[in-house]
């Protein structure tokens, strides 16, 4: 097992090898490492031909990546690479495995491409035990997408623009679907600041502490004509909000499914009565459409799941009870007595391609975080999560952990040397958005240069103050992978509460 | 014969066919025959170190483990003959003579089927005394009721975890189930996924949750609801059996037999549920 | 690999270089940081080094007197091994501590079972512990032949057993027709510093005898010898190592050098006195078996047998006897001696390869038996010292002379180790079907008025002067309803009160139980109970009541023999059954009661 990671993770500890590359420099390490590969004659040119298209547009763009180009752009050495790529080129299965570190970059979708290149250069997707890997960070994040909770998609990932598609739905749903994409979230909050979007109802989702530049976020909420906040909790988005629904727990309060990251469609059940006047999500939709003037009635999970399933053809085959009866499904499941897809893409090895033209090599070109570091702002800062918490904290905030440390900025100990920081100094953070306060941690797992934060206590501290927001054009994600920041010990200790280990 | 070619033998004189690999319990299981189990779990390697599960193979000098013995063409075995039936009765009597079992349902059916009479011993029979251990909000340990089955340390370990918080420590009737050096859980290699506690069969591991409601004699697993649902937290699709009793979750279990994590949990899936209480 | 939690002490720059000089004399640690941007690790290295866990623990022990926590953290971290693991492995051993003992001194550990217990060891450790020095009862310490027995761990120099630097007297020095021990004593001497004097003794023939006859021809002659195990088990060699030979590589050969059944001491006798012997035997055992590498495994009481030995692997390796391409054979075959650190069960074959893997000794469940799934997983021949020197002379005379030696079941000569009451305690080579009458009397006979005879050693039974006429032979053995073990003849004389000997027994086993399956956990536990309670009866001059316990005594033998994981717990009970058998506790002894034991025989 390899690890490229910026720093030295819990995984990073179980591999062979980590690689510990500079901030957003994945894609000159995937060039070099395929460039590396084709060098070598290790790539598989049978499946190219095959089954790919534009190898060799491919093979000209990563000419330039060179090993030591690569060392010189990722901080890692060309021997290290050359590893790696031997390693994976040559092996008999092999997997890419990635999350947020890959896609909190402005060039998400590029870095991605770097890594499909790289299966498809060795054929190392559409079999059992090899493949392309996004883990998902969320329990439905994947669901999300499946529902057509994505600005060009249908449920199913049927584009919007496909009149046949829009026709079969509009058929079931009784009302006409606009052709055009709506706008993804990054996108949203352009439109209110240029004041195009006035009115937003926003369920199970904190932008008001998530968002990257979160005092810009808050802000234009906060200016909105109408924001309508459907939540668990009173958010701090919520807190903002002109109209609340208090909505049940989903996974504990109501019925119906959640997808995982490996596409399996498994069901949630109520185990417990909402408290107090939250209600079922459904039910609120049904019951907000009415007041406007549709009657929907009062659907159950199974029948919009049928509904669902009438009009997917990805989901078809995976009737409620079935989802009862085998515990879960994985997408494509055509039909009742299909058992589900371990992984996609082996249409790839199949003689004709499923009729297809095969899978596109993309040029992509390495292009580093959008903000440089500067004498100003010297150090790198990146953003994760701890095992113990989870994203805003909305949810695990509750959770008496005996493993929390609370939210520190980590640096490597020649960066604290040369602060004359100790661990349990209380720091400023600073990027050109803002200025936190925060205790430092001294970590032999950073490289020099690099700091570290999660950001699970935005009351206490308020991370997202400093991050980047600046995103994808393509996937619409902020860069909360790479900031540039400096860190200044304080004069004296300022007394912040901090979470701390609870009953400690 | 090829690895895939059924294997068939006897149990209590009836025939009986497992898939090649399967072991003497499964072919128990498949006669139909009720076998009692200690330190084995589907989810784990059999470590066959409590011996209660313990059939009569003819031929076979010793009693064997049905949990870790591999059936083969043609062995004969017995599940309810003297020695078997002798040797149950000892291990459970020997258990009971030295731990707290009373947490341990199915423990006392079996010694109370077997005969098992753990007080013949005397008072003056040595027994496991250490101290509750209480060191944070998610779990004890009363290693009173350990029965050192090894179940809590393998699911620490490479059978799901592999965190290697705990291990055994210790030799004879002094082998404890510890950390390094016994330091707190908090300043363990403890990531609180809870997975120990789950396999732990006598509750020497318990959820503070429950410890509390059982000290407040409130703890009614009878009055309780378990309702299959998934994780709220990462994408991996942890399945999370919650235990509910006046409307509360009082415990989150996972299934062993389902195929994402064999019943194994993280921190978040395993304590992360008080907020839909609302705290 | 793994993500280790290392705690916040730290070892001692002493502690550091103790384990680093370990680590470096191998392969060095398990993490190479490279760079701050790159990292070196993965489970195939930490895998690979997990067997130094036990040596770095024994540095640690020798350098500041016990595993602290910042010792015992180096350790984990430089090995990867969770330290959770580490101090369980750690804590399992009789010599290692894991608490600080306050002293800088050695310690003396002091024999407490058998002969030396009936030779006055409680007396020794008082006169010990009044002169200020640091002690520990120990179980049998494997000289059993010069009582009381003492063992000195060294702290920051070498451990040493003081009666070693005495001139070694075999009592049958240079008399005729010894086989094993012909080499060993007055005439004709070899001396077991030196590979010269050996091979000039005709040393080194049997291997060049072996590479002739090839590892088939080897294996078969094995076989035709008849040629059984001498640990207890009684297993045929040359089966097994066919067995092993048929196997896919890579294989192992181990020597279980871990001689810890109370009572014994010849495998330590040979070791010391023919270190050459063992290794050249081996040897050959690895070229039958097709193994290139072998591992001694010497218990942690016998430093100069593992002093012996090193010299013995220097040695043959710098004449070409061990090494690649051996005597221009093209086998090749290296030699690894690790020490045991106390633990009776690690002489258990499979807890035994649990122990030098690094980790805790406890026994695996048979089958899948050490010919398939040994050391490390592999094919694994492992055979003690006695039974591997057998092997020369087979090789180099043919099985079918070797078998024609003893008896029809029992082939060749056989060592027996004996103390307690005997004139002169010692080890004695016998071929196979002298009688336990003859045998005595080869150590000048009982003093005193026979009492029993431990036969076998703990995991053996007593039997009583009515059997002096039973050959000491597998097949006579076992008609006797008893087991000739590892070849231990203990003598009682009637002066002796076995009560406390036997619950002396009972308490070894409690002890050195491993404490893995419950049978043998508990069981030695409530075993000894039992016998506490018939002392505190007598004590106090209550009538001691056999029947109910006999009764229990008999449950708790047949579910430990029936159900426990290893030998060990099936044989925990057997001596003080035949004590009880035989009416030899349960009465005070001497003159002055009526003659018969209040209990009976169940």
């Amino acid at each position: 097992m390899f690890c490229v990671d910026p720093r030295r993770t819990s995984s990073a500890k179980f591999a062979d090898l980590w690689l510990g590359l500079t901030v957003g420099t994945d894609i000159a390490l995937a060039n070099a490492i395929g460039r590396h590969i084709i060098a070598n004659g290790w790539h598989d040119q049978a499946f190219i031909d095959h089954s790919t298209t534009g190898f060799e547009a491919y093979r000209e763009s990563v000419e330039p990546y060179t090993l030591e180009h690569a060392s010189a752009i990722t901080g890692v050495p060309a021997s290290a690479i050359a590893e790696l790529a031997e390693a994976y080129a040559t092996a008999e299965t092999a997997q890419i495995l990635w999350t947020l570190g890959i896609t909190e970059h402005h060039n998400a979708v590029d870095n991605v491409l770097a890594l499909c290149n790289l299966a498809l250069l060795t054929g190392h997707v559409g079999r059992w035990g090899s493949g392309l890997v996004p883990l998902r960070g969320q329990n439905n994040v994947q669901g999300g997408g499946d529902m057509g909770a994505l600005p060009d998609r249908l449920p199913g990932f049927q584009d919007v623009a496909d009149p046949d598609a829009r026709a079969r739905f509009e058929a079931v749903w009784g009302a006409s679907i606009p052709p055009d994409p709506g706008i993804h979230l990054t996108l949203m909050f352009e439109a209110m600041a240029t004041r195009d979007l006035r009115a937003v109802y926003c369920i199970g989702e904190n932008p008001a502490d998530s968002e990257a530049d979160v005092a810009h976020a808050r802000k234009l909420l906060a200016d909105l004509d109408l924001l309508v906040v459907q939540d668990i909790f009173l958010t701090t988005t919520a807190e903002l909000a002109d109209v609340v629904f208090p909505a049940s727990v989903g996974w504990a309060e109501s019925e119906g499914t959640v997808t995982s990251s490996e596409r399996r469609v498994q069901r949630v059940r109520a185990a417990v009565p909402p408290p107090g006047d939250a209600r079922d999500d459904i039910d609120i939709i049904a019951a907000l459409a009415e007041r406007m003037g549709a009657d929907w009635g009062r659907p159950t999970a199974n029948e919009l799941w049928d509904e669902l399933r009438s009009l997917s053809p990805l989901h078809q085959g995976m009737s409620w009870e079935r989802l009862e009866s085998e515990g879960g499904l994985q997408w494509p499941c055509p039909s009742e007595d299909h058992p589900g897809s371990p992984f996609l893409h082996g249409w790839l090895w199949e003689d004709d391609l499923g009729g297809r033209s095969g899978a596109p090599f993309n040029v992509v070109v390495h292009e580093g975080p959008k903000e440089e570091l500067t004498d100003e702002f010297p150090l790198r800062l990146t953003t994760g999560r701890a095992l113990d918490s989870f994203n805003t904290g909305v949810q695990s905030g509750s959770l008496s952990s005996p493993i929390r440390y609370g939210e520190t900025i980590d640096l490597s100990p020649a960066d604290a040397d040369r602060l004359g920081i100790v661990d349990g100094d209380r720091v400023l953070v600073s990027s050109v958005r803002g200025s936190i306060e925060m205790p430092a941690r001294v970590q032999a797992d950073l490289p020099t240069g690099l700091t570290f934060t999660t950001f699970h206590f935005p009351e206490l501290v308020d991370v997202n103050l400093l991050t980047n927001d600046a995103w994808d054009k393509k996937s619409g994600t902020a860069e909360f992978k790479a900031a540039s920041v400096r860190v200044e010990r304080l004069p004296f200790e300022r007394s912040t509460a901090q979470p701390g280990p609870a009953g400690g | 014969m090829s690895d895939e070619t059924p294997v068939r033998l006897s149990i209590d004189g009836n025939e009986v066919e497992v898939p090649a690999g399967a072991s003497v319990l499964d072919a128990c299981n498949a006669a139909g025959v009720e076998t009692p189990t200690l330190c084995y779990a589907e989810n784990l390697t059999p470590v066959n170190a409590c011996r209660v599960c313990v059939v009569e193979q003819e031929g076979a000098r010793t009693l064997v483990p049905s949990c870790s013995r591999q059936a083969e063409d043609g062995m004969v075995i017995e599940t309810d003959s003297d020695r078997v039936r002798h040797s149950r009765k000892m291990v459970l009597e020997f258990l009971g003579s030295g731990v707290d079992l009373s947490q341990a349902p199915d423990l006392e059916r079996w010694g109370a089927r077997y005969g098992a009479r753990p007080d013949r011993y005397g008072s003056g029979a040595e027994r496991i005394e250490e101290d509750i251990r209480i060191q944070d909000d998610l779990y004890i340990r009363d290693y009173d009721k350990c029965v050192l089955c090894y179940k809590c340390v393998e699911a620490c370990g490479d059978d799901a975890q592999h965190t290697f918080a705990i291990a055994v420590a210790g030799r004879g009737f002094g082998a404890r189930i510890s950390t390094e050096f016994d330091t707190t859980l908090p300043d363990s290699a403890c990531v609180y996924c809870g997975n120990c506690v789950a396999v732990c069969p006598t509750n020497a591991l318990q959820f503070k949750t429950e410890f509390d409601l059982r000290q407040a004699d409130r703890w009614k697993p009878e009055e309780q609801t378990v309702t299959r649902t998934v994780c709220s937290y990462c994408g991996v699709g942890c399945n999370l059996e919650l235990h509910v009793q006046d409307e509360t979750i009082v415990k989150v279990t996972s299934p062993h037999d389902h195929e994402v994590t064999s019943g194994h949990l993280c921190i978040k899936g395993r304590f992360g549920w008080q907020y839909v209480h609302g705290n | 690999m793994a993500d280790l939690h290392i705690g916040v002490d730290r070892a001692t720059v002493a502690e550091r270089e103790a384990v680093d000089a370990v680590v470096a004399a191998s392969l060095g640690p398990a993490v190479i940081v490279e760079s701050d941007r790159l990292v070196r690790g993965g489970t195939a290295r930490r895998d690979e080094r997990r067997h130094l866990l036990l040596p770095a623990l024994h540095a640690l022990q020798n350098r500041v007197g016990w595993i602290s926590p910042g010792g015992l953290n180096h350790v984990a971290e430089v090995l990867q091994v969770p330290p959770a693991e580490a101090y369980g492995v750690a804590t399992f051993y009789e010599m290692f501590r894991v608490d600080d003992p306050g002293h800088d001194q050695d310690v003396v550990h002091v024999c407490v079972d058998g002969p030396c217990q009936i030779a006055g060891s409680a007396e020794r450790l008082a006169e010990l512990r009044a002169g200020g020095v640091a002690t520990h009862a120990s179980p049998c310490l494997g000289q059993c032949e010069r009582p009381v027995a003492e063992f000195i761990q060294g702290r920051a120099r070498p451990d040493r057993v003081e009666a070693d630097r005495e001139p070694f007297a075999l009592p049958q020095a240079g008399q005729a027709g010894l086989r094993l021990l012909r080499r060993i004593g007055r005439a004709p001497r070899v001396d077991p510093g030196s590979i010269e004097s050996y091979v000039a003794a005709g040393g080194y023939k049997a291997l060049a005898a072996a590479f002739g006859r090839g590892p088939d021809g080897v294996i078969e002659e094995v076989v035709a010898s008849g040629l059984m195990g001498r640990g207890g088990a009684a297993f045929p060699t040359g089966v097994k190592w066919r067995a092993v030979a048929t196997e896919p590589g890579p294989r192992y050969v181990v020597v279980n050098a871990d001689e810890s059944e109370p009572g014994t001491f010849k495998d330590r006798t040979l070791m010391e006195n023919d270190p050459f012997a063992v290794i050249e035997a081996t040897t050959i055992a690895g070229f039958a078996t097709g193994a290139s590498k072998g591992w001694i495994y010497v218990r942690g009481e016998y430093p100069f047998a593992t002093e012996r030995l090193a010299n013995a692997i220097a040695q043959a390796t710098e004449a070409g006897f061990l090494g690649r391409g051996i005597a221009r054979s093209g086998f090749d075959f290296e030699l690894e001696i690790r020490r045991g650190a106390g633990a009776y069960i690690c002489g258990e074959e499979t807890a035994l390869f649990n122990s030098i893997e690094g980790y805790r000794g406890e026994p695996r469940q048979k089958p899948p038996f050490p010919t398939t799934n040994g050391l490390f997983g592999r094919p694994t021949a492992i055979n003690n010292p006695e039974t591997l020197v057998n092997v020369l002379d087979i090789v180099i005379d043919g099985g079918a002379a070797y078998a024609d030696i003893g008896t029809e079941g029992s082939t060749g000569s056989k060592l027996f180790c004996l103390s307690g009451h005997v004139a002169r305690p010692g080890l004695y080579e016998v071929d196979f079907g002298a009688t336990l009458g003859e045998v005595l009397d080869l150590a000048g006979g009982v003093v005193g008025d026979l009492q029993a005879i431990l036969l076998g050693g703990a995991a053996g039974s007593f039997v009583g002067p009515d059997s002096l006429a039973m050959p000491l032979t597998f097949e006579g053995a076992r008609a006797a309803g008893a087991s000739l073990g590892s070849g231990v003849v203990m003598a009682f004389d009637s002066s002796v009160d076995l009560l406390p000997v036997v619950t002396r027994l009972a308490e070894f086993f409690r002890n050195e139980s491993c404490g893995q399956c419950v049978p043998c956990r508990v069981g030695t536990v409530r075993q000894h109970e039992v016998l506490l309670g018939i002392t505190a009866d007598r004590a106090v001059g209550a009538p001691v009541r056999l029947d109910d316990r006999t009764v229990l005594l008999d449950e708790i033998d047949r579910a430990m023999k029936d159900a426990s994981i290893c030998g060990l717990g099936h044989t925990a009970a057997t001596a003080v059954r035949s004590a009880i058998d035989l009416g030899l506790i349960g009465r005070p002894p001497g003159p002055g009661d009526d003659g018969h034991p209040s209990g009976g025989a169940s």
